[in-house]
């Protein structure tokens, strides 16, 4: 056992904390930051649940430890609406019914992000090829690909 | 599950790794992408004492091709491997390679020579280095030694490498113009484990094969290269027939397991089928006729 001082920034605001070396950047994020917006569902890196994005880019936080991140830019769900309104994602998910029991939704948000950062102009195929990296028992996907395509539609649109 | 505990190191450059896994001995193992070891950890089924993690070393963390082929350092992750131009123009069928290898997410955080150091025989990447041929570099206390993809693998999750050795990098061997690749893999969604895979080469020289590599995954305890088919194919024109008798080849006489995904016999037949399309594909790519 070891433990280790980091320094990460996490939705825009450095943090510092000692954590232990077996600490997965999950249960940091969790317990330690106390941002329960994401999700542990498999912790073996099936699911995708635990996703958050570092350097923008989306990670499983449940198989790498927080230690691993020291250094690193962290977005978790919470940094999609920081006020009291929905991020475009989130709407749309609300309206074409994108999410039933929420448990997938953390993970399948950031991943869409991820997406329409990528490529603003996706098609249905690469939204649904996109977001197979994420599980979902509930909707069958193809609400999520709805959502997701209508939420790029906006974001471009707020783009002007 | 949680990981058990360890401590954690965290190596600044190729040899500072080497001397922490000299020094913290045979219960210290290299922690790259984690998207292998962690798992296990947290399944309870690896529980090291210490890790050594490379991926903040800066000398390890290159990609780059010159004219004797692509070398990929150690921490370079697998989704930057894929996007790389000098990939794809150097080793097309690494890049084919990862881009079946899990999913994205797991993608941004292993890295190609994880894979390969971890020498799983169902894995693609370790399959397409076989295929494509090249160099493992090893260092360890006493110094740096190369390893032939040939020799690397020598069973179930098991390597060349010596205790107290990692590898700091692969090179890729550079194949001339006139050269095609074929890497298909079966399994559930593109991203998901092989059943089985053929990742496959073939030159072509004057409408004859004159040099061909044809490796199998998932079949048997490493990425298994087939010399009956290859000599099948070299010195032959390239075409149906010869394909499909290469592809008969490939699959005499290996013996896979069974598992859940699929009996042995089912890979025995898959092996012959997507030996023969990658055989297509590839002499497409190298401009033979088919
Ligand atoms: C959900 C999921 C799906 C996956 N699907 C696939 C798939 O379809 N196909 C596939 O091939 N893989 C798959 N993987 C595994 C993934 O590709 C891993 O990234 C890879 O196997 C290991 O690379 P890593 O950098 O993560 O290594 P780590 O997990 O850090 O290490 C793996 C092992 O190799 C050793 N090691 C790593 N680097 C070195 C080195 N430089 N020198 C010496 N030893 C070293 C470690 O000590 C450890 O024993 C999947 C993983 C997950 C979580
Ligand atoms: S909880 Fe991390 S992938 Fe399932
Ligand atoms: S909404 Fe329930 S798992 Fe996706």
């Amino acid at each position: 056992m070891s433990t280790h001082d980091i320094t990460v920034t996490i939705n825009g605001a450095a943090t510092s904390a000692s954590v232990e070396s077996r600490r997965s950047l999950a249960d940091f994020l969790r317990h330690d930051v106390g941002l329960v917006g994401t999700h542990i569902g498999c912790e073996q890196g099936a699911c995708g649940a635990c996703t958050v994005l570092i350097g923008g880019r989306s990670v499983r936080s449940c198989i790498m430890f927080a230690v691993q991140a020291d250094g690193a830019e962290i977005q978790t769900v919470e940094s999609l609406a920081p006020g009291a309104e929905m991020h475009p994602l989130q709407e749309a998910f609300r309206r074409h019914q994108g999410l039933q029991c929420g448990f997938c939704t953390p993970g399948m948000l950031l991943r869409s992000l991820e997406l329409i950062n990528d490529n603003p102009n996706l098609t249905a195929e690469e939204a649904r090829e996109g977001i197979s990296s994420n599980m979902c028992r509930c909707t069958g996907y193809q609400y999520i690909v709805d959502a997701v395509l209508d939420a790029a539609a906006e974001m471009r649109a707020e783009e002007g | 599950m949680k990981s058990p505990p360890f401590e954690y190191h965290r190596a600044g450059s190729a040899t500072e790794a080497a001397a922490l896994l000299g020094e913290l001995g045979f219960d210290a193992r290299i922690l790259a992408g984690g998207q292998s070891l962690i798992p296990l950890m947290n399944l309870r089924l690896a529980a090291p004492g210490f890790l050594v993690d490379i991926t903040h070393a800066p000398d390890l963390a290159g990609i780059g091709a010159n004219g004797a082929g692509l070398h990929v350092g150690a921490a370079a992750r697998q989704r930057t491997v894929e996007l790389h131009a000098e990939t794809l123009a150097a080793a097309p069928v690494l890049a084919d390679a990862i881009s079946n290898a899990g999913q994205v997410p797991v993608r941004h955080q292993g890295t190609v020579v994880g894979s390969i150091a971890h020498a799983d025989p169902s894995a693609e990447m370790p399959a397409a280095f076989k295929a494509q041929g090249g160099t493992v570099t090893a260092q360890g206390a006493g110094g740096t030694r190369e390893i032939s993809s040939e020799d690397f693998f020598e069973g179930y999750f098991t390597t060349a490498l010596e205790e107290g050795e990692l590898v700091t990098g692969v090179t890729v061997d550079a194949w001339p113009s006139g050269t095609g690749h074929g890497f298909l893999e079966f399994s559930v969604t593109k991203e998901s484990w092989p059943i089985a895979l053929a990742a496959v080469m073939v030159h072509v020289d004057a409408g004859t094969i004159d040099r061909a590599s044809v490796v199998l995954g998932g079949v048997a305890e490493v990425p298994l290269r087939r010399p009956e088919a290859e000599a099948i194919l070299v010195g032959s024109a390239p075409g149906a027939e010869v394909f499909a008798g290469a592809a008969e080849a490939a699959a005499a006489g290996i013996e896979p397991l069974s598992d859940s995904f699929g009996s042995g016999a089912y890979r025995k037949k898959l092996a012959r089928v997507l030996t023969r399309r990658a055989l297509t594909t590839a002499a497409e790519r190298a401009g033979g006729a088919t």
